[in-house]
């Protein structure tokens, strides 16, 4: 204790004389002042001179804000290099007079093991000095080498003031400590506890601890995170079972293989069932996008396939979404078989890909490949007896939909609008993208001979649907509703 | 440029002096010209604060944006850099300070102005850098509370909810109690606190204690506020999800309001002279200055939308009309008067221009077919329909993939209007976004999930329908023209937490014990004794101002709200609006994303 006293003692004297020299801040006449100006300043406060004026550039940005002063004096910055060389002659006068800070000076003194928790006192400007009820009490300036208590402590820390921790060397006083800062709200002060803690407390008690002191430990994986200290967060994490964010702290790394190999050794963590099946698939999805993207580059660099050569691959498949892969594989793998890794119907297979999933990607995938007759087949189902039907899992609107951005021929669009089971929605769309045999048909079946008449003005006289809508209006077998 | 803060019923400008004092005195204990360089984010809130006049006169002579690389080159004293604490920051002055030619003289002295607040790690990340030692001065620079608007405080920091609720760090709101102080010191101690949940509570345990802890310093100021009403955003999930739908809502919703300032794109403002046709597009996005200082702006951005436009029509035809008298001028007097009118009307025609090129931009988006399918969906989740199973059109977004943020705003939405899924919807909705959007999302959903946004029903109760019923939280004739009810700002949905206000201010809590016991965090009331010189003795009609802080973040809407309730002729409440950020749907859950860094490749 003595010890610690005297090395404080020591430090306290050499920091007030730096204090003075560049900073009175801590002096009795700058109370005066202090509290003399809180006195007055909430009178002038009313008098705002000098914005009442505001121009504003054609941009909407008023002339004179910050940030378009930075504009305006960045670009005027290399100009005016000896233009003011009275000015720079007097600054450097006046900056022989301030001394120079050396690095020997503050912080360290905490984080190398040295004695002192020290933040900064010369810089404390006391809060805010125009809040009468924030400014500090005189009894804060009594003494400075005094036993604080840890509340006291915390209190001086939130403040940015001095604090010795070294005092609490029992794990009791410690703890108590740690309490008080989390008591405190203030995540610095916190910090700086636990930063302290975790120097000088063993691991295993320090877990320990943490792990009844949920925001504590927050704090201190935050801490661990931002600083990068990976290995000492995996340890308080694999301590924890925080096996979950174990996952989460790795990934950064940014190969490919380091990543397999990260996602594998995930496995076999005990997480809910649920996320288990999640990285598992991750995992085999990113194996399966190695795979593929060896073979495709090396197909791709051979120049043999005339896929790749039509359509050359805009990026490399690894680490897309699972989705995204498979559009990938029904582009350009679309009719290899099952058993290669590379199949769609594998992907869907092994993915459990749901079949409205899987008809939507692998639709919009060979309708971009203008491949009508795949496109055909998806929808094409056979029954028992042989006989062919048309069947989407996702509703036809939707296939017209896609078929339409990928601008199919009319034909083709045609054959899907008519299969479209709304009536409403069949003739919008047929209308919408002219498939005039649809419209046409549509009316004809609805019996409404006004709407059809009205539609012959949309077709081109005397071309074929105009001939189809007049051979309907003639037909004599329909009996028309209107 | 400050006149819009002192148009309201507590005059803001006294805070704002205090902040251009406190930035005054740090900028004259660096002697000598100084450059600053800005730490890009701090540029708008300080913006709010003080101008480049004012920074002009305490000898800053250049100012330079952040970046890596050696300093520009600029004869100045002092390079002051002008950074909020965080270490990715830290770094790039790092690389300056290291860079910078130590050959050069007179060499630059070095300082660093912290906002809101120095922090230990940062600077002991400077330490182990080994240029800790290169920094004269190092201090805080607390800009707490930013005032925005006659009525409007904000924090401006982003990740107080994601701090709040997922991370166990209240440093946020340790700030917020220091803002209040400030507060409470320009402007007497509010002898009324209310709240509702776990952050209010400690708020306002903070704020007790450090009033405690400065036992000599009785404030002798008569007290502006009456009360005081803290509200966790968790209170109140839902409202944030929802698409706003006031003018100003939507502006923020689709173009995003910063500091007061939106960039809209620049075709609908091109300069409308005929011959140059379409010659010289404006390419760079026009960027307008929203508050009140602008009186059309004041007048509709609190209305519904869809009430808008008439009232943007019926001032287009006053304007003209005031023009025409020009003919009517016949004597010398009367074109005088006419003349002198010209630049006030000048300024009204150039306002009428921008809000009308404005409504149209949204007006393009809010009449699309995904709008308002997308907006079908949300009211039917907040009506209670259907909430209970996987929703067709949400599944089709996922297929179509569009945004991930706006599937997860729906999501959420669905999971709250439902007090959380079923586990059988809620793995559904999962297994399908993770497929489309990448695995990687896992640790979002994760967060979400820590936040309580996207959860799965536990107890197979859902609680939704009675806290809905009780605080009337669905108006079905709802009239966005002229509104009789809150429920305006949302075309139905009348926002929870602002509810809860209205029913604090009259009948009071006590109505809806039963309710509030629903939702999660304890509610209580403190009352600050006030020495009996400064009891206030009410005029007869004169209404009470409560301040309402939002901890966790406010939307527009919202705002919209209380400014409707503030106004309301039998009110009795005048509200001031404070809170941690200023946030939508969007900026929200995109605070509570996980940052992935960019694919390796």
């Amino acid at each position: 204790m003595s010890r610690a006293r005297a090395d404080e003692e020591e430090y306290w004297h050499s920091s007030k004389f730096r204090a003075f020299t560049f900073d009175d801040e801590d002096d009795e006449l700058s109370q005066l002042k202090e509290s003399k100006r809180a006195v007055n300043s909430l009178r002038d406060i009313v008098d705002d001179d000098d914005d009442d004026l505001e121009r504003v550039s054609w941009s909407g940005e008023p002339v004179g804000s910050i940030s378009w002063s930075i504009k305006e004096t960045a670009s005027g910055s290399t100009s005016s290099l000896d233009g003011r060389d009275s000015s720079l002659q007097k600054g450097s006068s006046s900056y022989a007079v301030l001394p120079k800070q050396g690095s020997s000076y503050s912080l360290s003194s905490l984080f190398k093991g040295e004695l002192c928790f020290f933040l900064s006192a010369l810089t404390d400007t006391g809060g805010k000095s125009y809040a009468p009820e924030l400014r500090r009490p005189k009894a804060e300036y009594k003494d400075y080498s005094s036993d604080w208590s840890p509340k006291d402590t915390v209190r001086r820390m939130q403040r940015g003031k001095v604090c010795s921790l070294e005092r609490f060397r029992s794990l009791q006083d410690k703890l108590v400590l740690l309490d008080e800062a989390v008591a405190g709200h203030d995540g610095n002060v916190i910090t700086a506890v636990l930063i302290f803690l975790k120097r000088t407390l063993r691991r295993e008690i320090l877990f320990r601890e943490l792990e009844v002191r949920q925001v504590a430990l927050c704090h201190l994986i935050h801490f661990l995170r931002e600083t990068g200290e990976q290995k000492f967060l995996l340890d308080l994490l694999r301590f924890l079972d925080r096996t979950e964010e174990v996952a989460v702290s790795i990934p950064r790394s940014l190969n490919v293989e380091k990543r397999r190999e990260f996602l594998k050794s995930c496995i076999g963590l005990p997480f809910s069932a649920e996320d288990t099946s999640h990285i598992q698939d991750h995992y085999t999805l990113l194996e399966r996008q190695i795979i593929i993207e060896a073979n495709d580059r090396h197909l791709e660099m051979a120049g043999q396939s005339e896929l790749f050569r039509k359509y050359p691959r805009k990026a490399s498949i690894l680490n897309m979404p699972l989705v995204t892969t498979l559009f990938y594989s029904c582009f350009y793998h679309y009719t290899e078989a099952e058993g290669t890794f590379s199949s769609p119907s594998n992907l869907k297979k092994t993915f459990k890909i749901p079949d409205k999933q899987y008809v939507l990607t692998a639709l919009a995938a060979r309708a971009k490949l203008r491949a009508w007759g795949d496109v055909d087949a998806l929808f094409t189902t056979k029954n028992w007896l042989g006989y062919t039907k048309k069947k989407a899992p996702i509703g036809f609107h939707r296939v017209v939909e896609i078929l339409q951005r990928n601008s199919a021929p009319v034909q083709v669009l045609q054959e899907y609008v008519r299969l479209v089971e709304d009536v409403e929605t069949r003739l919008s769309l047929a209308t919408k993208y002219k498939c005039h045999d649809v419209v046409i048909e549509t009316y004809r079946d609805l019996k409404d001979r006004i709407q059809l008449i009205a539609y012959k003005s949309k077709v081109e006289r005397g071309s074929a649907e105009d001939e189809k809508i007049n051979s309907i209006l003639n037909n004599m077998q329909i009996r028309w509703k209107n | 440029m400050a006149a819009h803060l002192s148009s309201g019923r507590v005059n803001l400008t006294a805070l704002r002096e205090a902040g251009r004092r406190e930035l005054r005195e740090f900028l004259d204990k660096c002697a000598g010209s100084k450059a600053i360089v800005w730490d890009e984010y701090l540029t708008g809130p300080f913006g709010l604060i003080a101008q480049y006049s004012l920074l002009k006169e305490h000898e800053v002579e250049k100012m330079f944006t952040l970046k890596p690389g050696r300093l520009p080159p600029a004869d100045v004293k002092n390079i002051i850099f002008f950074v909020r604490p965080k270490l990715e920051l830290m770094d790039i002055i790092t690389d300056n300070v290291l860079r910078e030619d130590r050959g050069r003289s007179p060499q630059r002295d070095f300082h660093i102005l912290f906002v809101p607040r120095r922090s230990l790690l940062c600077e002991q990340w400077l330490k182990e850098q080994g240029v800790l030692g290169s920094f004269i001065h190092r201090e805080q620079y607390s800009l707490d509370l930013i005032p925005f608007d006659g009525d409007l405080l904000s924090m401006e920091s982003e990740s107080a909810f994601k701090e709040c609720y997922l991370e166990s760090d209240q440093t946020s709101l340790y700030h917020a109690a220091k803002g209040l102080m400030t507060l409470q010191a320009l402007y007497g101690t509010i002898p009324q606190i209310f709240g509702k949940g776990d952050c209010a509570r400690h708020v306002a345990n903070m704020m007790i204690r450090m009033k405690r802890e400065f036992p000599g310093s009785q404030n002798s100021i008569f007290p502006v506020f009456d009360t005081l009403l803290l509200l966790d955003r968790n209170v109140d999930l839902l409202t944030p999800l929802a698409t706003q739908l006031t003018y100003e809502g939507l502006i923020d919703e689709i173009y995003g309001i910063q500091n007061t300032y939106v960039k809209l794109p620049p075709e609908k403002f091109a300069p409308k002279k005929q011959g140059e046709g379409g010659k010289d597009l404006p390419t760079e996005p026009k960027k307008l200055q929203l508050n009140s200082a602008e009186e059309l702006y004041a007048e509709i951005r609190d209305k519904n939308f869809n009430a808008v436009g008439s009232v943007l029509s019926k001032k287009a035809k006053i304007i003209s009309a005031a023009f025409e008298e020009r003919h009517h001028a016949k004597t010398v007097g009367e074109i005088k008067q006419f003349v002198s009118q010209l630049p006030h009307m000048q300024a009204a025609r150039s306002s009428l221009a921008n809000h009308t090129s404005i409504a149209e931009l949204i007006k393009d988006i809010t009449t699309s077919e995904d709008f308002f399918d997308n907006l079908t969906v949300e009211q039917e989740f907040m009506s209670g329909i259907d909430t209970d199973k996987v929703n067709n059109y949400i599944e089709d977004c996922i297929a179509q993939k569009h945004p991930l943020i706006k599937i997860l705003r729906l999501v959420c939405l669905q999971s709250v209007c439902n007090s959380g899924l079923k586990q059988k919807v809620l793995d559904h909705y999962k297994r399908e976004i993770l497929q489309t959007y990448g695995y990687e999302h896992i640790l979002t959903l994760n967060n979400l999930e820590k936040a309580g946004l996207l959860k799965p029903q536990t107890g197979g109760r859902n609680n939704y329908p009675t806290i809905r019923k009780t605080l009337r939280l669905w108006m079905d004739d709802v009239n966005e023209q002229n509104p009789n009810d809150i429920s305006y700002v949302y075309s139905g949905y009348a926002p929870l937490s602002v509810r809860l206000a209205q029913l604090l201010a009259r009948p009071g809590w006590r109505s809806i014990e039963e309710v509030l016991k629903m939702l999660p965090g304890p509610h209580f009331e403190e009352r600050q004794q006030l020495p009996t010189g400064l009891q206030k003795k009410r005029q007869h009609g004169e209404n009470r101002v409560t301040l309402v802080f939002f901890l966790g973040g406010v939307t527009y809407a919202e705002i919209a709200a209380l400014r409707f309730l503030s106004q309301m002729e039998d009110g009795g409440t005048e509200y001031v609006i404070a809170t941690t950020k200023l946030i939508n749907g969007t900026t929200w859950i995109k605070s509570l994303m996980e940052k992935l860094e960019p694919a390796p490749f």
